[in-house]
């Protein structure tokens, strides 16, 4: 059993706040993601619950113990870091078997384990090999061997896949998934990769400047992004954000767009008094080639085609948007085509603190989910 | 073209090489022969440049003369004192050097690379004086710590530039998987520093083994070799002098013969 909680850490490298009061819960055998930009803070708060960061505030509690104050031999996790670490002095076996030895298991225990992790990670062919020996990808699935050979009630990923090429990343993240789905251990994931925490997370802990700006399901996180910040971080390509205004009353309002003006049936009141950016997703947003009813007209500027699909550069008035489009659909550039802004996928955002409004017209991709099991 | 003017390049840089191994193995042969050859030989002329016959009569005559076991033994000491004082501080100090960022780690640096900067000939006088008034003078403890405090500062610094060559998160995930501070060094770090501890080991031993001017100034009749040799010098026939310096390097390069390997990693380590 451990489950893990930061409360109100804080963490400060001469004047620069790393982490700048953190409170977060992680359940008992959840994979958490740490997500955010390169210098958010993310690592170091990995740091202080592994316990190579001391914090300066605030407390980190695994399972009922608090342990703010024990070194990291105490804390019952094992961590995989960035660079690997495996140690260039030792076989890959005896990397391995550090973390054992260490705990003075029995030579027999100590074997069965060896082997039963390198069988895991596919890499029993290598256990007599020294790290220089192997590739980055052999190398990372040691790190991963050695964490595991231990046990820990928790497990502390530090960007493990960033250091493998484009195709590796790809099979090794759904391989590392399902490991650890098959491992009770809680894990907490800290990556920049948006797509690599969308795919693996339970729940994503988006991270800014050193506070947490968003925690939930990745759908949550991506669908119905808590400020512009996330939003524009998360998916590919990010959230288009346009200057909106919104005018009317009662049941029915008119949206205002540079590029043309559409109705909004659901509730305005709670966008009163905002000044307003209209953020929305590329996968959302309707092209039709005809004028119509509640339609925006945008010129083309340029086509991606990408396979699956054909992603659109359009300029709609003073405002840029990215847009996908199904992969059977060529508009050419200078082409005009009109789109839909879809009420219930329309996400408002307030332009001067960058944090979303609600209107209760949000539908999310959640809503229609279908779960196989 | 291109072909010729790189073999040309190979047989330029090969004819320096010879060159230069002639010139530094030439008078390291005709020791090593003298040495092994009989008073006759040695007195010869001209000289016979492939022995004719190996006989120990020349160093048995100068292992038996005055004093020369036991300088051979007290040198022995001194090295060995100097090797393990120097190692037991250098080696910590190089590691904090490294590892941890210090108010004054620059100056301190700086304040080690600069006491290679005083000639022994100038602290001399004042360092006989110190080691009559402590009673220290003609110890091997005395010319033992004479030699530490000259390889102590570069011990210092080719320990401190292998430790920084040593990635920290290594020990980061030694502790992690259950080790202290203090054995993440022992485990982790210390074993990849071999290297260089070894590199560091041979320089001291090398520099005490030869030293003979603080040697020579600070001992009176508890003399270490070279300074026994020094004394000995102009009263002593050829052979004498010969076998001592056979004795003088010979070590050094059995002993740089013996762990060239660790020499070779730590290089190879640095140049990365």
């Amino acid at each position: 059993m451990a489950d893990i909680r930061f409360e109100g850490v804080h963490k400060s490298f001469g004047n620069f706040a790393a982490v700048d009061g953190v409170d977060l819960e992680v359940k008992d055998g959840e994979f958490m993601v740490l997500l955010g930009p390169s210098g958010c803070g993310k690592t170091t708060l990995l740091r202080c619950l592994a316990g190579l960061e001391r914090v300066d505030e605030g407390r980190v509690y695994i399972g009922d113990r608090d342990a703010t104050d024990l070194p990291p031999r105490r804390r019952r996790i094992a961590m995989v870091f960035q660079s690997y670490a495996v140690f260039p002095h030792m076989k890959v076996y005896d990397n391995i078997a550090f973390g054992l030895r260490m705990q003075k298991e029995k030579k027999a225990v100590i074997d069965e384990r060896v082997h039963s992790s390198a069988a895991l990670l596919h890499i029993e062919e290598l256990l007599d090999r020294y790290s220089s020996q192997l590739s980055g990808g052999q190398r990372q699935r040691v790190a991963v061997a050695r964490a595991m050979a231990t046990n820990a009630e928790v497990l502390l990923m530090d960007e493990p896949l960033s250091n493998l090429d484009a195709l590796l990343r790809l099979e090794m993240r759904a391989e590392l998934k399902t490991l650890l789905q098959s491992l009770d251990a809680t894990t907490i994931y800290v990556t920049h990769d948006q797509i690599e925490a969308l795919s693996m997370g339970d729940r994503i802990a988006v991270m800014n400047k050193g506070r947490i700006v968003q925690l939930g399901n990745p759908l949550e996180v991506y669908d119905n992004p808590s400020d512009t910040f996330v939003g524009g971080f998360i998916g590919t390509p990010p959230m288009n954000f346009l200057e909106a205004e919104v005018s009317g009353n009662g049941s029915s309002s008119i949206v205002k767009v540079s590029g043309g003006s559409f109705e909004f049936p659901g509730d305005a009141a709670a966008l009163a008094g905002h000044d307003l950016v209209l953020g929305i997703r590329a996968e959302t947003i309707g092209v039709e080639t005809t004028v119509g009813e509640g339609l925006v007209r945008a010129k083309v500027i340029v086509l991606e085609p990408l396979g699956s699909h054909n992603l659109v550069t359009v300029r709609c008035g003073e405002d840029t948007l990215k847009v996908s489009i199904p992969a059977d659909l060529f508009p050419q550039p200078d082409s005009d085509v009109w789109l839909r802004l879809e009420p219930t996928r329309i996400r408002w955002m307030d332009r001067e603190t960058g944090t979303a409004i609600h209107t209760g017209a949000e539908a999310l991709a959640t809503d229609t989910a279908v779960v196989i099991s | 073209m291109a072909l010729p003017r790189i073999r040309i390049g190979r047989v330029l840089a090969y004819v320096a090489a010879l060159a230069i191994s002639a010139f530094i193995l030439a008078p390291i042969y005709l020791i090593t022969i003298a040495a092994f050859s009989s008073f006759d030989a040695v007195y010869a002329y001209p000289k016979n440049l492939v022995p004719k016959e190996a006989t120990t009569e020349t160093m048995r005559v100068f292992l038996e003369s005055d004093g020369v076991t036991d300088s051979l033994r007290r040198s022995a000491y001194v090295a060995a004192i100097s090797i393990i004082v120097c190692l037991a501080l250098g080696t910590p100090a190089g590691y904090a050097l490294a590892r941890f960022s210090f108010r004054g780690a620059n100056p301190f640096q700086l304040a080690l690379v600069s006491t290679r900067a005083f000639p022994l000939i100038i602290i001399a006088i004042p360092l006989a004086v110190t080691y009559l008034r402590v009673g220290i003078d003609d110890t091997v403890y005395g010319v033992a710590m004479a030699h530490i405090a000259f390889t102590l500062p570069l011990t210092v610094l080719v320990t401190a530039s292998v430790f920084a060559g040593i990635s920290y998160e290594l020990e980061e995930a030694a502790m992690t998987l259950g080790c202290s501070r203090l054995s993440a060094i022992w485990r982790v770090a210390l074993p990849l520093a071999r290297g260089g501890i070894v590199a560091s080991a041979i320089f001291i031993f090398v520099t005490s083994w030869n030293e003979v001017f603080a040697a020579a100034i600070l001992t009176f009749r508890n003399r270490t070799l070279p300074a026994q040799l020094l004394a000995a010098l102009d009263t002593s026939p050829l052979t004498y002098r010969l076998a001592g310096g056979f004795f003088l390097l010979a070590p050094a390069l059995v002993v740089i013969f013996i762990i060239r390997k660790y020499l070779l990693t730590t290089w190879g380590r640095v140049a990365r």
